[in-house]
């Protein structure tokens, strides 16, 4: 990727040494990753704090109540208020814990889910790190948010929180692979490990036998269409991998207290908060990508960034049309991402929490069976379609 | 032993697969989402939406005056007396005039007082009456001991609408009655 020379038609060149220098950083292929991991690092955590606030008033309206609505207008710095609040809290490490690890495992919990973003492409040119192997490098990464749900529930050194690790491991390793089965399948139409692939395979209308079908295949050319069982699947291990009502075992409230962050207080507390909501715009954003088209809006995206391109300034110092562009590309990702993270609000607020044997059940004896057979499926009906 | 077996009836396949019933609930959440649920508005937003205070409400116990601003406790001690948490403290004092005393000190602690409104029923003067100011707080404990000033200051808010039947000119009356009897003021 070495889009910044792009985004930045003419870049500042009076001569000197700064600007030489300027240059060969500008030029650079860390220079454009760089800049898109900063925009992207403020930009998840901004928009946690944003769903923290969604959540607390979407379940006040579901419940017919308003829920937070006095920190500025609709209460949307409400969770800059908690912030304030965790940051000034004491922050008590009890005297009976691990300290590494206790101290370690609020830091695995944000950690994994930025880095996971990495991966995902939220534009065209708007992408951090273009990995052949981009969903595996993914999930790998993703994965590791286990160790932060384990070992603080080890390292809490006490019942409940240990409860809530011990299960949290035991559902997060099982769902992982449900997720992983039914992603394979996706991966076999696409014939392609990498995200951006992934994505445009979904806005190139449906290709039989090497002939590409009429525009309006582009319309169901979505996985989700085109692997409904697939997508379900997906989506229930994703709530499990977050630990996402009806799958919170970890903190089952009215059995393990607060589960594996009982004997967490202040930022280490909004740490862990932090990281399950982060986790839950990775599988959105996952999901997304694999089944919502991504970036793509039916090949509308192109018309339309065209559109806007034809109304953009001339291209100066910025490219403009690049930077439309990337807005454009990353807007349709987002706003799919945030109907998605709205349905796990939703979903939260309507399910009662599953038992856990039913947990246990659900995962190793409907899940897995149902994306293996649905792999095996998606193998023949490639096979014959291709 | 009778016994009657019960059967439970098999569950059919859309059942069983829980899905069906699953967007059911969330097209039943959805509805109270939009606040189509029936119920979506009853939240009172407290301090700029206040309650609509019945007349029977009891708040704060008060001190009232007549028509004449002269306070109307003549310090007879019984609402101290019948007051079950024995929030009321009372030190007379004589005055000049009609009436024979008047309260030095009338102080109600707020963090005793349970708003039973005994003090108002037992009153033979009138005199106290309870109001329909809650909103009672302060930061310690003598913040929240109401003394003769402020019982007045808040028996000024009640007109007769809250329950003062009659500002009566008390004074005026009883001097009237004690002349038709003989009877010289002291
Ligand atoms: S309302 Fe009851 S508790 Fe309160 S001062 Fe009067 S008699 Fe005492
Ligand atoms: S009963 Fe009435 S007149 Fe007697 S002391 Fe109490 S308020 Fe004053």
């Amino acid at each position: 990727m070495n889009a910044l020379p792009v985004l930045l038609a003419e870049t500042v060149s009076d001569g000197g040494v700064w600007a030489s220098v300027n240059r060969t950083f500008v030029e650079s292929r860390w220079a454009y990753p760089l800049l898109l991991v900063l925009v992207v690092g403020n930009v998840v955590p901004l928009l946690v704090s944003f769903l923290v606030w969604a959540e607390r008033r979407g379940s006040a309206l579901i419940q017919d109540r308003l829920g937070p609505n006095r920190v500025g207008p609709f209460g949307l710095f409400q969770s800059f208020a908690d912030l304030g609040k965790f940051l000034f809290k004491e922050d008590v490490t009890p005297g009976h814990v691990n300290k590494v690890l206790y101290c370690l495992a609020p830091a695995i919990a944000v950690i994994p889910p930025l880095v996971a973003l990495a991966f995902v492409p939220y534009g065209r040119n708007v992408m951090m790190a273009d990995v052949d192997t981009g969903i595996l490098a993914c999930f790998a990464v993703s994965s590791l948010h286990v160790y932060s749900v384990t070992l603080g529930g080890w390292a809490s050194n006490s019942k409940f929180p240990l409860l809530g690790g011990v299960r949290a491991t035991a559902q997060m390793i099982s769902y992982e692979i449900a997720l992983g089965v039914s992603a394979l399948a996706v991966l076999m139409v696409a014939g392609s490990l990498r995200l951006q692939d992934v994505v445009l395979h979904q806005a190139d209308g449906w290709t039989v036998h090497g002939e590409t079908l009429g525009a309006w295949s582009r319309f169901l050319d979505w996985n989700v269409v085109k692997q409904p069982i697939g997508a379900i699947v997906f989506l229930i291990a994703g709530f499990a991998e977050t630990n996402r009502h009806p799958f919170d075992m970890p903190e089952a409230e009215s059995e393990l207290a607060a589960g594996y962050h009982t004997e967490y207080s202040s930022m280490k507390f909004a740490l862990f908060f932090l990281g399950e909501y982060a986790a839950m715009i990775v599988v959105s954003a996952l999901f997304t990508t694999l089944y919502l088209g991504g970036w793509t809006l039916f090949g509308l995206e192109d018309v339309l960034a065209d559109w806007v391109r034809s109304s953009a300034p001339e291209a100066g110092w910025i490219n403009w049309a690049q930077v439309v562009e990337g807005v454009l590309h990353s807007g349709i990702f987002f706003t799919k991402t945030l109907a998605l993270l709205f349905v796990f609000i939703w979903v939260r607020w309507t399910l009662p929490r599953f038992r856990y044997d039913q947990l246990m059940r659900l995962g190793w004896m409907r899940l897995l069976p149902l994306s293996l057979a649905w792999l095996a499926l998606t193998a023949v009906g490639v096979g014959i379609l291709r | 032993m009778a016994y009657v077996t019960v059967r439970r009836r098999e569950l059919t396949f859309a059942e069983r697969l829980y899905l069906p019933s699953i967007l059911k609930g969330m097209a039943h959440t959805l509805k109270h989402f939009v606040g189509a649920g029936g119920r979506a508005g009853v939240t009172m937003q407290y301090p700029e939406e206040k309650w609509q205070l019945p007349s029977f409400y009891r708040g704060v116990p008060s001190l009232v005056k007549d028509a004449d601003g002269r306070g109307k406790c003549v310090a007879c001690s019984l609402c101290e007396y019948v007051c079950p948490p024995r929030a009321i403290s009372i030190v007379p004092k004589s005055i000049e005039g009609v009436v024979e005393k008047a309260p030095e000190v009338f102080d109600i602690d707020m963090l005793r007082c349970i708003f039973c409104g005994y003090c108002e029923e037992v009153c033979p003067e009138e005199a106290i009456f309870m109001s329909k100011e809650y909103e009672i707080c302060g930061e310690t404990r003598e913040e929240l001991v109401f003394h003769k000033e402020r019982l007045y200051e808040i028996g000024a808010t009640l007109g007769a609408d809250a329950g003062v039947p009659d500002a009566e000119r008390k004074w005026a009356k009883l001097a009237r009655e004690q002349g038709e009897q003989g009877v010289t003021g002291g």
